[in-house]
């Protein structure tokens, strides 16, 4: 069923008349730069998600807070709906534009507003990069925690808007923990400030709920975020094993043994062969699994622990453990984990990245089934898991040359999906909802619950138009989309009438 | 799970239902431990002690699900037996504190600025809703961005969005080491240190200063602990302190006045306050014992940075913070969201939520 807005199952969306519209901007915000020609459009169609494109409305590039209000409260009352933006990097086409909608990128609020050393923060405006702000906090031995693998260039407003994760989110947590404030405007273009400079506000955590809402509550302005001493020092263990069952066990083997890792990552064959190829990292190609374990902290604690977890991996069947003899090599293991998407781009002309969270224990179990999957629709899958924190990343290899296979991907992509909320898992443990898995939404939660995410959007956007259609599919979405998919011989959502 | 678990979901949802049917307002409650926090509350009461039980807990998944109803010294007991912990730590202030009771008054312990905020373990929950549905939000793993996270709104929010009946968190091994200390500087000299060595790794993981001494507790591995225990000197301390400064039996909370909470951004210098203080968090929470009045304390507190709730029941006619026109505005709208009949604990809060 294809994701692109269908205002038949995803509601109706107010007509605008673009040349009424631009004229009415460029009046009102004389100094505000504007795309409206096609060919300007044209960039701006995608987003990290690239296999989905729409031409927005209009692109506007605001350089101040005052054009963005202003341009609110003018859309507010027009009833145009706005697709915010940061750099574009979301794989769930979370800022996937609408031709009836202008897409706002805040890419060009790009300043560092204040490090505080002593106060451990960093106030940044939303479109700086998330690595600009461990670099702005280098020079004090201070770095902001979270590090999606899109850290180079994805922009601080957009991991709000997503919860971004990354690599070490088992022991550092993801964005919404490392928040102090953010700072936005509602779809009214009214100023609000969630959080506070302290370590909590009165009244709801608004800033929780805020966080990894999509763009659908309000804009982001402003960022302050947590700093952290960086870590004294950072081991790498590689342990080798011969099945995916035994490097499963022995992540679980590691916490059992009251040790929380910096980072622990599995690759399957295809995957370490892949990685491998490109990196060559020095990574065994024969092991079924492999496991990278970094361990940081106080000298003398990240030496003990790095002999705790090698005795452990070594229990668990590990056939071969590798500790990174220096920094160079401890680069090079994780440059082979870090690079394992273009690896795998390396060896099929494209790939979908899926992103589904599963409690460990069931990893042998969604391991074997995904192999399953992938014979049945006969395209390769390649595995790459955060093992420490449940997040599995299948990268499904088709060629979107071949007729249908890119179809037969996303419905094999959907069913991985589906496999993980099976076995008390989600949907997204770090990419988002977006329009990617509106579908697989309708697997998760059920009518009930999506009808309170929608009054919740409601409490904050009673005229649905910031980023309509994202993150909460439609009730008649889900109940057409329920007609192909019918567990157990039950239709889901019983109580709607079909199309 | 415990031999005294037991299910009462079915019966709280009939009492919410009736409840809703006769637009009669519920007073959400566990043992009462907290009760004396925020604004009396008039409605039925719906008690959520019957509904109780660790629901499922793998320690090698560092989860535990548990229904509200739970005893907390129940659930710490659990997690303790399997070397694990709650690192936010939260104050139980009574005997029979609940889990229930823990998040939605989403307060923690010295550890806080540390490990995070009780919120900040919060993976899932199960609510009773306004609507008068028992549903489901978040989940059992850690990484989850699926919908709107309405599992960790419930903490702190004292009930007024709904019934929890069940929580997922996350938990933690417990460190290896701990040990405590007592370090005789001034206040000022201790807040200088306390920002010098929150730049470093060093494994501190409480600090407070009662206007005579600092005392720290640091834990981790061995090497880290001793290093640091070496390099900061000072005398030990017995660790019963923490508990004591958590559950608010040190000497200085049986000071007859009123007692503040102020919250305030890390690194705020020594300020002035109209009566006692006793500083925890390294300085980003300040209790204040005091008879001046709510106005005085709050314009304080919004000088550097913070707010203040009043800890004392009856002092003041609002104890929590006040909020701005347009933040109340959007409280309201997402009350009515969640609660549109205004059942859950209405004026906990405040007045209008």
């Amino acid at each position: 069923m294809n994701i692109l807005y269908d205002e038949r199952v995803d509601g109706a969306l107010p007509k605008v008349d673009k040349a009424a519209l631009l004229a009415e901007l460029q009046a009102q915000l004389p100094d505000l730069d504007i795309l409206h020609r096609s060919e300007d459009l044209k960039p701006y169609e995608c987003d990290g998600l690239s296999a989905y494109r729409t031409t927005p409305l209009l692109v506007v590039l605001p350089e101040r807070i005052e054009q963005v209000e202003t341009l609110l409260k003018l859309c507010h009352q027009r009833g145009v709906p706005v697709v915010a933006r940061g750099a574009g990097t979301g794989l769930s086409g979370g800022a996937l534009p609408l031709e009836q909608g202008i897409l706002l990128v805040m890419a060009r609020f790009n300043k560092i507003l204040e490090v505080d050393p002593a106060g451990r923060f960093a106030r940044v405006q939303p479109g700086v990069r998330n690595l600009a702000i461990s670099q702005a906090a280098a020079p004090y031995e201070l770095y902001y925690a979270p590090d999606p693998s899109s850290q180079i260039a994805c922009s601080i407003g957009g991991n709000v808007a997503e919860n971004a994760g990354g690599v070490h989110c088992l022991k550092y947590g993801l964005t919404v923990h490392n928040l102090l404030k953010v700072e936005i405007l509602t779809v009214e273009g009214e100023r609000m400030t969630l959080g506070s400079d302290a370590l909590d506000s009165p009244g709801f955590d608004l800033l929780a709920l805020f966080t990894g809402s999509e763009g659908m509550l309000g804009i982001v302005t402003e960022v302050t975020v947590k700093l952290l001493p960086k870590p004294q020092v950072a081991k790498v263990l590689l342990a080798a094993f011969d099945s995916v069952e035994k490097a499963g066990r022995a992540v679980g083997d590691i916490i059992a043994a009251g040790i929380i890792p910096g980072g622990l990552e599995m690759m399957d064959n295809l995957s370490i062969r892949a990685a491998e190829d490109f990196i060559h990292a020095g990574y065994p190609v024969d092991a079924e699994a492999i496991l990278l374990c970094e361990l940081d902290g106080v000298e003398a604690d990240v030496h003990d622990d790095c002999a705790r977890v090698s005795e452990v991996l070594k229990l668990a069947g590990a056939t071969e453990v590798r500790l990174a003899k220096d920094e160079a090599e401890r680069v090079r293991f994780w440059a082979g984990r870090k690079n394992a998407f273009p690896a795998v781009g390396r060896i099929s002309p494209d790939y979908y990245c899926m992103d589904g969270t599963i409690p460990r224990r069931e990893l042998p179990g969604v391991l074997k089934g995904i192999a399953e999957l992938s014979e049945r629709f006969g395209l390769r899958v390649a595995n790459v898991f955060h093992a420490g924190d449940g997040n599995m990343h299948p990268l499904i290899l088709f060629d979107a040359n071949q007729a249908g296979e890119l179809e037969r991907a996303e419905e094999l992509g959907g069913k991985i999906l589906e496999l993980c909320v099976e076995v008390g898992g989600s949907i997204t443990g770090e990419h988002g909802v977006g329009r990617e898995k509106i579908n697989q939404m309708c697997s998760q939660f059920n009518a009930d619950e999506l009808t309170l995410f929608h009054a919740v959007k409601a409490a904050f956007d009673p005229s649905g138009l910031l980023n309509p259609g994202k993150n909460i599919p439609t009730l008649h979405r889900c109940a057409e989309f329920g007609r192909m998919h019918i567990h157990n011989g039950e239709l889901p959502f019983p109580e709607l009438e079909r199309f | 799970m415990t031999a005294s678990a037991h299910d009462a979901s079915a019966q709280l949802l009939d009492q919410v239902n009736q409840a809703l049917a006769a637009n009669m307002p519920l007073r959400i409650q566990g043992s009462g431990s907290k009760a004396f926090l925020g604004r009396a509350v008039e409605g039925q009461l719906l008690d959520m002690r019957e509904h109780r039980g660790i629901v499922s807990y793998d320690p090698t998944e560092l989860v535990v699900s548990v229904r509200a109803g739970t005893p907390l010294t129940e659930l710490e007991a659990a997690l303790d037996e399997a070397g694990q912990m709650l690192p936010c730590e939260p104050p139980h202030f009574g005997e029979g504190a609940t889990v229930g009771g823990m998040i939605a008054a989403g307060l923690s312990g010295p550890r806080r600025p540390w490990s995070g905020s009780v919120r900040d373990f919060v993976l899932g929950s199960r609510v009773i809703t306004g609507q008068g549905k028992h549903l489901r939000f978040g989940g059992e793993v850690m990484k989850n961005v699926a919908g709107y996270d309405l599992s960790r709104l419930m903490a702190g929010s004292f009930g007024c969005l709904g019934v929890l009946t069940e929580v997922s968190l996350k938990v933690l091994p417990k460190p290896r080491l701990c040990t405590s200390l007592r370090l005789e500087i001034d206040l000022e000299r201790a807040l200088l240190k306390l920002a010098e060595w929150g730049q470093q790794p060093v494994p501190i993981s409480a600090a407070s200063h009662d206007g005579q001494a600092l005392y720290l507790r640091l834990e981790g591995g061995e090497g880290s602990v001793n290093a640091a225990r070496e390099r900061i000197g000072g005398e030990d301390l017995d660790p019963g302190y923490w508990n004591d400064l958590r559950e608010q039996r040190l000497a200085f909370f049986a000071d007859p006045r009123p007692l503040w909470r102020l919250s305030l951004p890390n690194n705020t210098p020594a300020v002035a306050l109209p009566g006692e203080q006793l500083l925890d968090w390294a300085g980003a929470q300040r209790w204040l014992k005091s008879d001046a009045d709510a106005e005085t304390i709050r314009a304080i507190a919004h000088e550097v940075g913070g707010h203040a709730m009043c800890f004392s029941a009856g002092a003041t006619a609002s104890p929590f913070q006040p909020l701005a026109a347009p933040m109340l505005r959007y409280h309201r709208q997402l009350k009515a969201a969640l609660d549109p009949q205004g059942i859950f604990n209405p004026g906990r809060m405040y007045s209008e939520v």
